[in-house]
């Protein structure tokens, strides 16, 4: 179950020739593919097109209507390889992934596939994680493009665009046998528009005709000598077919409403994806209007890969200087126009990095300034005015050192009541008691460990992958190593990378194995070892078993919210005699998973009169000391502050609010670790029985009586 | 060919998990496609899409103002600085951020925001006070926005029942800065088809308050410390004694000494609160306007002497008061049953404490009564509906009386006497020192070992004050220094204290 249910969303790839669909840029790219005849798709979650591979899983129905195949790839090295079905048969495909993280993973079966190229159309859809809001290291999947030569296609981000882009995004691939990518960035994945649909097609070869007329194909097979026929073919054939294609069907553009005016004597060159920025920039500048018409020439490469060299030259033959807008480092495609208009010995100058920021996002901003300061540099003239000039320079010199002090950074952490938050209580206790260890982390919601308030763990080196890190520590006696790794990373290559290897290796780490039942960070979607109700007989592979089958003999399983547990048993692991892997599988499902199950069947149980409790924390103000060791525990988000109702006392007190799910951490800390005697559980209890009101009362009888008794002691003395 | 300049209405939201934000870009977006408007939404989740805040970004644009009603305009997926016509953010600190960005500019932008704070994890974890400075915040927004709307809308969301997207909504209704009349406002909610009523009330509150709010700079929360005259609720000739105390101090000290006067009464009886005052009044008759020792001292001694034992969280915890608050805030129905467990871990320290010195000299010199008591020791769950705790925890808060016996309270006031000595010691010769000696007591604090960790630092900077020459300023940088971390490496490391 993801975290976003696009169920009802979907009934709109339905839509038929001259209806008008309306919704996110996922959806449209989805409904792009059915229009295009798609035989098979796959992929791998991951920001930002995570949401991506829901929609597809939530569209099953209408996929298997159309006989298309939807595969949930274990990774995207797996999907790469699902890939291979279009080199010898005419079937369409398309995957996802995140990049470049999962083009990395990809790359292997991507240079293979590139090598010996497919005869069906074959589409990567990228969700490019570069800039504002990403998760990963800053590089650019250009370079991917280049050394395989899979073409890239970078579209102007508005839903018609890149519907029809999507679809001669298919021929492209058919017509220079080339698998393409085509790159989204996440404001265009997130994108709420509308375009014209067309009717789905059914593929017109199917993968039942391949199974049953299989075809073998043996100079595609990546041996020599037919390699270096593939590298001729690409240099050759493919490249050529490539360029032609996008010539003839006009898949870059030329927007000049210049005429004989003065800007036409220079020009702009930019990646599709900018192609908004561009414009909002040279509107702010007056030389573009909304309707995107500028006064200065514009080439929009919506194909960043390859370069078509004669449209270039002809561009910017009687020009002279033009701007290259092309984001991230380094900046290839500037380089390139160097080579380009050097061999057409054109005098035209290029300026790029020059003007623009080398490195980070192009964002309104500095895309303007850039584009100010190349026409400041070569037609001065055409600078009169800058709107946004006026709007800063009213702003009043308010301190920004003291507005950046006031303004905390709010880094992300892990959710109310989130299974792995007690897990990294126990090992920060752990750490204090033993000192401090060595740990390498992983990705997915694990990561967030890293952060405030736990800290732990020293590296991170990509997904599935903290259970290979410490294997240079595998030897060595005394303090021991601890890898951590989620669930998602265990499944995608951890078992392989890191465990099998560590049994191999006969390593003496301990390797901790956070098993929350789904691939969380992502949003949620099943894995190997999930299960609706995670009772053991629903799943379809178990962690215990897969560590088992390579050959670890110390295996251990436990539950998360078991702090004082958890502890002991990791120091256990740390300090036992036993020589060689030691895994930890800690079990507990993600919370937002389990209260989206839970939640509604409470609710239910209440209404139609069932008993039912329902926990959650409460901190005593009075003895609340205002040391926030607690929170230095937790992180939890519904474990929060208040300013101190007590006049006398300074410091802001623990305070615990209404979203407490009661998951126990709170109570299970201040037991570990041994806390201030503040915290305490409240069972609301519904529809109680006759029994639990009967004792209610009569406990209510006494206490009430008790109470009452010292209540008018005290109020004796007042002051 | 170039034809008209026209700009789309460009607006920011800025709104962290759960406060339905994605719901307010639907409703915007709704709103300007039936009042024939282009619209585009765009949102950023990345990485901080668990527990950070999300930013979305819209534009608008009149089909009037085109040819081609098929045709719509370049929209922009991200603002620019200076561009930006609404900023809408759901909590304080995120509209500070928008202004931090410069996408809010006095020449166009109306800001609306609510003024509640949901804290970050760097505020959360502070060992002492580390909560961002709303104030600041509040200033910038007021000098940066044409139009300046702030109201607490987390409380108008609770009162009303809705979630604060509704509120933001009629809150942007209500600023008229946008060109729709409130009929498509609230025709968007219907349209949208979820929770209506709910919203539609949530629109209406925000609505009212967004009209309502005058864009005035937010008056600055300056507490009334110079109560003139303390009145009280004195019922006997005692306790009225004590009001005449303490209206006998200087003005500025009372507000404080009347304060803890009530918490020493309460937490022990009129007797020590009278010993309080009395020891205040010795300092007050020493020190000089503004009286700042007298003041901080009524402060921090209260507190010292209302030091955390055993006896005050029995107490506390079984008191009627307490269930009362303890009830609304778990939001319990009338009469629903609520059970109230309380997470305990009493160590051995806390048994004897809690005994007459003798008792507990005798403890800690038998290993067969160490033993034994021991056994009341470690986590244990007590809850306080239940007789058998209740009447332990009763029991425990009945042992008041003895409290000036006992070890604990003994060693308490060995540390107090020696820390007074020292005020009284240098206030003649460095007042602003004297001061900052007293405010140091606002390290000692909590039980266990916060308090262990607490105590430790205060005697280190106390012992670094006894060695003289030292300035208020130095003491002032090692209390910020014992608050820096847990572990006391900061405070180490500036009093040049080397453990390797």
């Amino acid at each position: 179950m993801a975290e976003r249910s696009f169920a009802k969303e979907v009934q709109k790839l339905r839509l038929g020739t001259g209806e008008v669909f309306h919704g996110e840029g996922i959806l449209a790219v989805t409904k792009g593919l059915l229009q295009s005849g798609v035989a098979y798709v796959g992929g791998y979650q991951g920001s930002p097109v995570s949401h991506l591979m829901d929609v597809l899983a939530d569209s099953q129905e209408i996929l298997s209507e159309l006989g298309v195949h939807f595969e949930a790839n274990g990774s995207e090295a797996s999907a790469a390889a699902m890939l291979s079905a279009s080199i010898s048969y005419p079937l369409r495909a398309a995957v996802t992934w995140k990049s470049t993280v999962g083009t990395n993973v990809a790359s292997d079966a991507l240079s293979n596939l590139a090598s010996a190229g497919v005869i069906g159309g074959t589409v990567i859809i990228i969700g490019e994680d570069y800039g504002e809001g990403a998760s990963i290291m800053q590089e650019r999947s250009h370079a991917f493009a280049m050394k395989s030569q899979i073409w890239l296609i970078n579209p102007r981000p508005n839903l018609p665009k890149m519907v029809d882009m999507l679809e001669k995004t298919f021929q492209l691939s058919e017509a220079s046998n080339t698998p393409v990518f085509f790159q989204m960035r996440i404001r265009a994945c997130h994108l709420h528009g509308q375009f014209i649909a067309k009717d789905n097609i059914k593929p017109k070869f199917t993968l039942r005709d391949a199974l049953d007329n299989p075809n073998r194909e043996a100079d595609k097979i990546i041996l020599p000598p037919f390699t270096f026929l593939h590298e001729k073919q690409k240099q050759e054939l493919r490249w050529p077919a490539a360029v032609k294609f996008i010539i003839d069907h006009g898949l870059n553009e030329i927007i000049d409403s210049s005429g004989k005016n003065q800007g036409n004597d220079i020009g702009i060159i930019f990646e599709g994806g900018l192609y908004n920025v561009v414009i909002r920039a040279l509107q702010m500048l007056g030389l573009a209007t909304s309707m995107g018409e500028s006064k200065i020439p514009l080439y929009v490469m919506n194909v960043t890969y390859p370069l078509v060299d004669s449209e270039l030259i002809k561009f910017a033959k009687d020009k002279k200087a033009v701007l290259m807008v092309e984001e991230g480092q380094p900046n290839y495609i500037e380089q390139s126009l160097n080579k380009i208009f050097n061999d057409a010995k054109l005098t035209c100058k290029i300026s790029g990095k020059d003007l623009l920021p080398a490195f980070g996002e192009y964002s309104g901003q500095v895309t303007k300034d850039g584009i100010k300061g190349f026409i400041a540099k070569y037609n001065p003239e055409l600078l009169d005015q800058d709107e946004l000039e006026t709007s800063m320079a009213s702003l009043s010199a308010t301190s920004t050192s003291e507005l950046d002090a006031a303004i905390p950074a709010r880094p992300p952490g892990l959710c109310t009541g989130c299974p792995e938050r007690p897990f990294f209580a126990a090992l920060k206790m752990l750490e204090k008691d033993y000192g401090e260890i060595h740990i390498s982390a992983d990705i997915g919601c694990n990561s967030f460990g890293t952060l405030p308030p736990f800290q732990i763990g020293n590296t991170i080196m990509g997904y599935g992958l903290g259970a290979a890190s410490s294997s240079a520590f595998s030897s060595v006696r005394g303090k021991r190593a601890i890898s951590i790794m989620g669930d998602g990373g265990f499944w995608h290559n951890g078992l392989t990378s890191g465990i099998a290897s560590a049994v191999f290796n006969n390593s003496d780490n301990v390797f901790i194995i956070v098993d929350n039942g789904y691939a969380a960070a992502t949003g949620g979607q099943y894995i190997p070892s999930s299960a609706k109700t995670l009772k053991e007989d629903d799943r379809k592979a178990r962690i215990q078993d897969a560590v088992q089958g390579v050959g670890v003999k110390w295996v251990r399983t436990i539950d998360s919210y078991a702090i004082a547990e958890v502890k002991a048993l990791v120091q256990d692991a740390m300090t036992s005699d036993f020589y060689g892997p030691k895994v930890i599988v800690i079990e507990g499902e993600c919370m937002l998973n389990r209260q989206r199950r839970e939640k509604p069947v409470i609710a239910r149980n209440i209404k139609a009169g069932k008993r039912e409790i329902k926990q959650r924390f409460y901190v005593e103000s009075e003895t609340c000391s205002g040391d926030h060791a607690c929170i230095r525990l937790s992180g939890c988000p519904s474990l929060t502050i208040k300013p101190n109702p007590d006049i006398l006392r300074e410091d802001p007190v623990a305070y615990v609010d209404n979203s407490c799910v009661g998951c126990g951490v709170c109570g299970e800390n201040v037991h570990s670790a041994v806390l201030c005697p503040s915290f305490s559980r409240a069972d609301l209890i519904f529809n109680p029985t006759a029994w639990d009101r009967f004792k209610y009362y009569l406990r209510q009888m006494v206490i009430g009586f008790l109470q009452r008794r010292r209540d008018r002691k005290r109020a004796k003395v007042t002051l | 060919m170039i034809s008209q300049m026209k700009r789309p209405i460009t607006i920011i939201i800025s709104a962290l998990g759960g406060q339905g934000g994605g719901v307010l870009t639907n409703w915007l977006v709704n709103l300007a496609e039936q009042c024939d408007y282009f619209a585009q939404s765009t949102s950023v989740p990345g990485v901080a899409q668990r527990t950070g805040a999300t930013i979305y970004y819209l534009e608008m644009f009149p089909k009037s103002s085109v040819t081609d009603k098929n045709i719509p305009p370049v929209m922009a997926l991200m603002p620019m600085a200076g561009d930006v016509d609404l900023v809408v953010a759901a909590e304080l600190m995120e509209a500070g951020r928008a202004v931090q960005k410069q996408y809010v500019t006095p020449n166009k932008t109306t800001l609306i925001t609510s003024s509640h704070r949901v804290y970050s994890i760097s505020e959360k974890i502070a060992m002492g006070d580390g909560i961002g400075d709303s104030q600041t915040v509040m200033r910038a927004a007021h000098d940066a926005a044409k139009h300046f709307i702030a109201f607490d809308m987390a409380d108008l969301a609770s009162k009303t029942g809705c979630v604060i997207s509704s509120i933001l909504f009629g809150a942007i209704a209500g600023s008229k800065s946008l060109p729709f009349s409130r009929e498509n406002f609230e025709k968007a909610i219907k349209a949208e088809g979820k929770m209506v009523d709910v919203n539609l009330r949530g629109f209406d509150a925000g609505f009212q308050a967004a009209e309502k709010s005058t864009g005035e700079s937010p008056p600055n929360e300056v507490s009334n410390i110079a109560a003139a005259m303390i009145t009280g609720k004195a019922n006997s000739p005692e306790a009225e004694a004590l009001i005449k105390n303490i209206n006998a101090l200087p003005e500025t000290t009372r507000e404080f000494a009347y304060a803890g006067a009530q918490k020493l009464l309460d937490y022990q009886d009129l007797d020590y609160a009278d010993e309080y005052l009395r020891l205040l009044e010795g300092f007050a008759a020493e020190d000089k306007a503004p009286f700042d020792i007298t003041r901080e001292l009524a402060r921090y001694l209260a507190l010292w002497m209302a030091f955390d034992d055993t006896i005050k969280v029995a107490d506390i915890k079984t008191r009627t008061e307490r269930v009362e608050k303890y009830r609304a805030e778990v939001k319990a129905a009338d009469g629903q049953i609520v059970q109230m467990v309380e997470f305990m871990h009493p160590r051995i320290e806390e048994i004897t404490g809690t005994m007459p010195r003798i008792m507990a000299r005798m403890v800690e010199n038998s290993s067969l009564l160490t033993w034994f008591f021991k056994k009341f020791t470690g986590p244990r769950l007590l809850d306080t509906t239940k007789i058998s705790s209740f009447l332990m925890l009763y029991f425990i808060a009945s042992l008041k009386p003895i409290r000036r016996k006992t070890e604990r309270f003994h060693q308490e006031f060995i540390h107090i006497t020696k820390w007074l000595d020292r005020v009284s010691d240098v206030m003649t010769q460095d007042y602003d020192l004297a001061v900052e000696i007293i405010k140091c007591q606002r390290l000692i604090k909590g039980y266990g070992e916060t308090h262990e960790r607490g105590l430790n630092s205060f005697s280190r900077i106390m012992s670094a004050v006894d060695q003289g020459n030292i300035k208020a300023h130095r003491v002032t940088e090692l209390m910020v220094a014992a608050l820096a971390d847990e572990k006391g490496k900061t405070l180490e490391n500036e009093l040049g204290i080397n453990h390797s």
